[in-house]
This record gives C-alpha cells, sequence and structure tokens, in this order.
C-alpha cells in the first residue's frame, strides 16, 4: 500500500518535471517573435513584453501629450480659464487688424505672443480641448515624454521673437493712442 | 560561475514563460559582470550590534571550505588535482564545514530571522549527511579505495593503468565472466558496473540538492518566508562571496556526482571491435588531446547535471523542515543501507 502511493508520488514528480520541461522547450522555440500585438494574444511564448523595443499600441484618442498647431490659435484664452490646474499660460498682443485666417476659417485678431503648457501640472482632463473653438489644441498618443529637470516639461508652443513681440506692441501701443486721439 | 549564474536565470525564466536577462550585452550575456560589479561598489553593512569578527568570518569561511574541496577533484587524465589517498574523505569534510559557516553566518547577524535560517540549515544538514556517506559508501564498497582519482581511472579502458596495484577488473553489470575492461566507454562507468548504485545514485543526488541548499531543500535561506534567511543581514561583496560558494556547492555535488557514478573524466564511447571509439575520444593520459578530451567529457556531463538540478530547483516547491527530516531518515537511511548491503553481497559473490 505505502510502495503504490510512493510510485504515484514519483510519477507525479515526474509528471511536474515534463510539465516544466515542455514550457521550457516551448520558450526556446518561440523565443525571438516580435510581440507588438494585443497583450494577451501574443505570438511567442514569453509573457515579457520588452520595454523600449516593443510597445502596445496606443488608441489614437488617447489622452497623453498635449499639441496646440499654433498657426490655427485664435488665441481665445477659453483653455486656460477652463484648465482645473491653471496648467496653461497665455500672454496675448492684440493686433488692430486681421493677421491671418485659421484653417476653418475663423479671424485671428490677436498674436500668441507666449503659449506654454506645463505637462508636469496637467492632469489630462481633456477639458481644453473640448472647448478649443479651432480644435487646434489636440492630445497626441505621446505617453513617453520623461525628462531630466521638471523644467523641461513646460512645453512653449508660441512661435515669435523678441523682436518681433516687441514690434507687434508697439503696433498695438500706436492703434490705441491713435484711436485714443480720434476718440478726443 | 558567471556562465552558471547566467544559464540559470536563463533557464528559470524561460519554464516560467518569461524572458529573463536581455539588455546587458548580447541576449542579457553581460549582465552577471554588471552584477559583480555592483556588488563590488556596494557598501558593505555590517550591524552595529553584530559580532564582528564572526560577521566577517562567516563568508569568508563558506568560500574556503567550499573551494578548497575542489582541490581533490581529478579534472583530467593528467590534472589529477591532490592525489591524496584520503580525497574523497576530505572533499566530504570540507562540505560538512560549510554548514558551520552558514551557523556563524546565522548566529552573528543578530537578527531572529537570520537565526532561524541558520538552526534550520543546521537542522537539513543532520538530516541528509547520513544518506550521503552512505550513498558514497556504496561506491567506495566498489572501488575499494578512497582516491578519487583512482575511482576516474577505474571507470575507464585498462590501457590507463597508472595505479597498476588498485585497479579492479570492470565486469559489465557486475557479472563476473562479462570482462569489459577492454571495451570501455560508458560499460565501464560504476553505474554500469554495479547496476544497484542507481539507487544509490538518486539518493546521491537528493543529499546534493541538500547541501547546496536548492529547493526542494531550500530552508535555510527559504527565499519566501526567511526573507533570504542566514544571509539576510550580508550585502554587497560578502553575499557575493556566499552566492559564490553555493554555486560551487552546486558544481562541486555534480561533479563529485560524475566522478563517483558516471565515469569521471571517462568518455561515454565504448571499444566495438576495430572501431576503437574509447581510445579516439579519451586520448592517451599527458597528452594534449587526451587532456582537452577528458576535461571536455568531465565537464559536460558535470554540467548537465547542474541543468537537472536547476530544472529540478525551478519545479518543486520546498519541503518543510519536519518533511525533509521524515524523508531523509525514514526513507533515505533504510535505502541506503539496504542499497549498502547489496552492493556488499555482490561484491562478495565476484570475488
Amino acid at each position: 500500500m505505502q510502495l503504490r502511493i510512493l510510485l504515484h508520488a514519483i510519477l507525479r514528480l515526474g509528471k511536474a518535471l515534463r510539465l516544466t520541461c515542455q514550457h521550457f522547450a516551448k520558450s526556446i522555440k518561440a523565443r525571438s517573435k516580435a510581440n507588438n500585438s494585443i497583450y494577451l494574444q501574443q505570438e511567442g511564448n514569453s509573457i515579457t513584453l520588452q520595454y523600449p523595443h516593443e510597445k502596445l499600441p496606443v488608441p489614437s484618442r488617447g489622452r497623453y501629450k498635449l499639441h496646440n498647431a499654433i498657426d490655427d490659435c485664435i488665441v481665445c484664452d477659453k483653455c486656460a480659464k477652463i484648465c482645473p490646474v491653471d496648467c496653461i499660460e497665455i500672454e496675448a498682443v492684440p493686433a488692430p487688424d486681421v493677421i491671418g485666417v485659421t484653417s476653418n476659417g475663423m479671424k485671428k485678431r490677436i498674436h500668441a505672443a507666449r503659449f506654454d503648457i506645463d505637462m508636469a501640472k496637467c492632469c489630462f482632463c481633456g477639458l481644453c480641448t473640448t472647448v478649443c473653438p479651432t480644435a487646434c489644441l489636440t492630445m497626441t498618443p505621446t505617453y513617453d515624454f520623461s525628462v531630466f529637470d521638471v523644467l523641461e516639461h513646460k512645453v512653449p508652443f508660441a512661435s515669435m521673437s523678441e523682436a518681433e513681440i516687441g514690434e507687434k506692441k508697439q503696433i498695438w501701443d500706436r492703434h490705441i493712442t491713435d484711436k485714443g486721439i480720434l476718440a478726443k | 560561475m558567471l556562465v552558471a549564474i547566467y544559464v540559470e536565470r536563463k533557464l528559470a525564466a524561460f519554464i516560467q514563460d518569461r524572458l529573463g536577462p536581455m539588455e546587458v550585452g548580447y541576449k542579457g550575456t553581460l549582465q552577471t559582470l554588471a552584477d559583480l560589479i555592483k556588488l563590488l561598489k556596494k557598501e558593505v553593512i555590517i550591524p552595529q550590534a553584530a559580532n564582528k569578527p564572526l560577521f566577517v568570518l562567516a563568508p569568508i569561511w563558506m568560500l574556503v571550505t567550499v573551494v578548497t574541496a575542489f582541490i581533490v577533484l581529478p579534472v583530467s587524465n593528467a590534472w589529477l588535482g591532490t592525489p591524496t589517498s584520503i580525497g574523497l574523505l576530505f572533499l566530504l569534510a570540507m562540505l560538512s564545514l560549510k554548514t558551520i559557516g552558514i551557523l556563524v553566518a546565522g548566529w552573528a547577524s543578530n537578527n531572529k530571522f537570520a537565526r532561524l535560517g541558520a538552526i534550520r540549515a543546521m537542522t537539513q544538514f543532520l538530516a541528509y549527511e547520513i544518506p550521503l556517506g552512505l550513498s558514497v559508501l556504496c561506491v567506495i564498497v566498489v572501488c575499494r579505495n578512497l582516491d578519487l582519482s583512482v575511482i576516474s581511472f577505474q571507470q575507464g579502458l585498462d590501457v590507463y593503468n597508472m595505479y597498476q596495484d588498485s585497479i579492479q577488473t570492470a565486469y559489465f553489470l557486475g557479472i563476473k565472466g562479462l570482462d569489459i575492461s577492454h571495451m570501455g566507454g560508458f560499460l565501464t562507468w560504476n553505474l554500469f558496473r554495479m547496476p544497484i548504485l542507481i539507487i544509490a545514485y538518486s539518493i546521491f543526488f537528493l543529499t546534493s540538492l541538500a547541501v547546496s541548499n536548492k529547493i526542494p531543500f531550500d530552508l535555510a535561506e527559504s527565499e519566501s518566508e526567511l526573507i533570504t534567511g542566514y544571509h539576510t543581514e550580508y550585502s554587497g561583496i560578502y553575499w557575493a562571496w556566499i552566492m559564490v560558494s553555493e554555486y560551487s556547492a552546486l558544481f562541486l555535488m555534480s561533479i563529485f556526482g560524475v566522478i563517483l557514478f558516471w565515469g569521471g573524466w571517462n568518455t561515454p564511447l565504448p571499444n566495438i571491435g576495430p572501431l576503437k571509439l574509447a581510445l579516439y575520444t579519451n586520448g592517451y593520459p599527458t597528452t594534449w588531446l587526451g587532456n582537452i578530451w577528458a576535461f571536455f567529457w568531465l565537464f559536460t556531463k558535470a554540467l548537465i547535471f547542474v541543468l537537472i538540478q536547476l530544472w529540478v530547483k525551478w519545479t518543486f516547491p520546498r519541503l518543510r523542515t519536519d518533511q525533509l527530516i521524515r524523508l531523509c531518515w525514514l526513507y533515505l537511511i533504510p535505502l541506503g543501507l539496504s542499497c549498502l548491503l547489496a552492493t556488499l553481497w555482490w561484491q562478495l559473490l565476484i570475488l
């Protein structure tokens, strides 16, 4: 009786060893298959995703890093107002006349001297993209943007040089004083 | 050693359906080197209340005893290690001393868990030492000699009769009359000269797992229960020494088992008639080719057994203390004793 139990035990141990051996053999055979697909349906035998070389696909409507197509921005300040954590900082320089047209037909009358979004503060809620009238502010599927200095997370989007800003400010100041003189 | 650690990590990973080290070097081959450099430059922390002399002594003790045991291993037909006439006894003694090192490590750490780990290691040692001795005794009965190099010579062709007075004629399967000393190959290995040694080898294999504290006899370390047990307090280079002694013990027991049971550095290919395969694949002693062949066979066989030990390590769970003692005292000792008796009778019948 004891001998039968012993034999059963040894056979079960052997089965366990065979199981691990099968896993090993399967892993060896399926070693270098790329795993760029759905996580639970991978081709190789390993469940490891070697991160920088293989990444899981992100849906295109993923709410990750913000991007502003500054040429389409009418500097309406809606995004800065609605942001719950105040991560968007805008400095506007008004212009006396229409300075351009956005891609969806709206007229631009304000220069953006500074348009900084601090991704360190951003909570990725997407409210700013909802209220943007020209849809220039979008959320891209870029999720891996680590930096060495936290200040580098403040992404500048405005593309005006100091000289340009000074020039536009001067134009506006002259326009205001002209209007003042005219009003008088 | 570096290769062994890398192989173990990759083997464990593939068994567990994952990849193991992949980044450092090609497919992770330089990972062990990187780990070694990291350990070398780590800060050595000695607990304030620890027994400083003993704390520092313990890993050195473990390493020294295990590495000293390597002296007596005959690595090839000309590199005989130290040809002491009591080589086998020396090796067993050194392995027993290693356990004292574990005890010192656990005690000197001034840590309850480390002490528990050391106590469990002592319990394990008491349990497995006797079956180990019995299985080795079976081989000594067959070979009539304690010198490991003589045991290796006996398992080969009788061309290598460097020890004329102590060579035994090899009978296949121990049946008198089937003299196969001329054929060599695996037929002259101790396992085939005396088939009962298969039982002795299985006892030896189990106890060799216990010697190097490998799962399923992992009590002293118990990586999930005792937070690495007796070497909890060791950091940096001391831990590296303890790890090296563990892997060295693994390697040592594999080579030891190969020398005792599986033919040492002898080839598995027999001399079949005019095709003198054994002679070709073993060369003559003291020639370059002979050395290379012998080295190759010994290490291939030892590596196969190291792989089997690793395979066993990553398949089975750990035995409890009482299960371990029960296994060794209630099952392995009677088995070992009966094996010894049977070997003695058989040997007497032959002669």
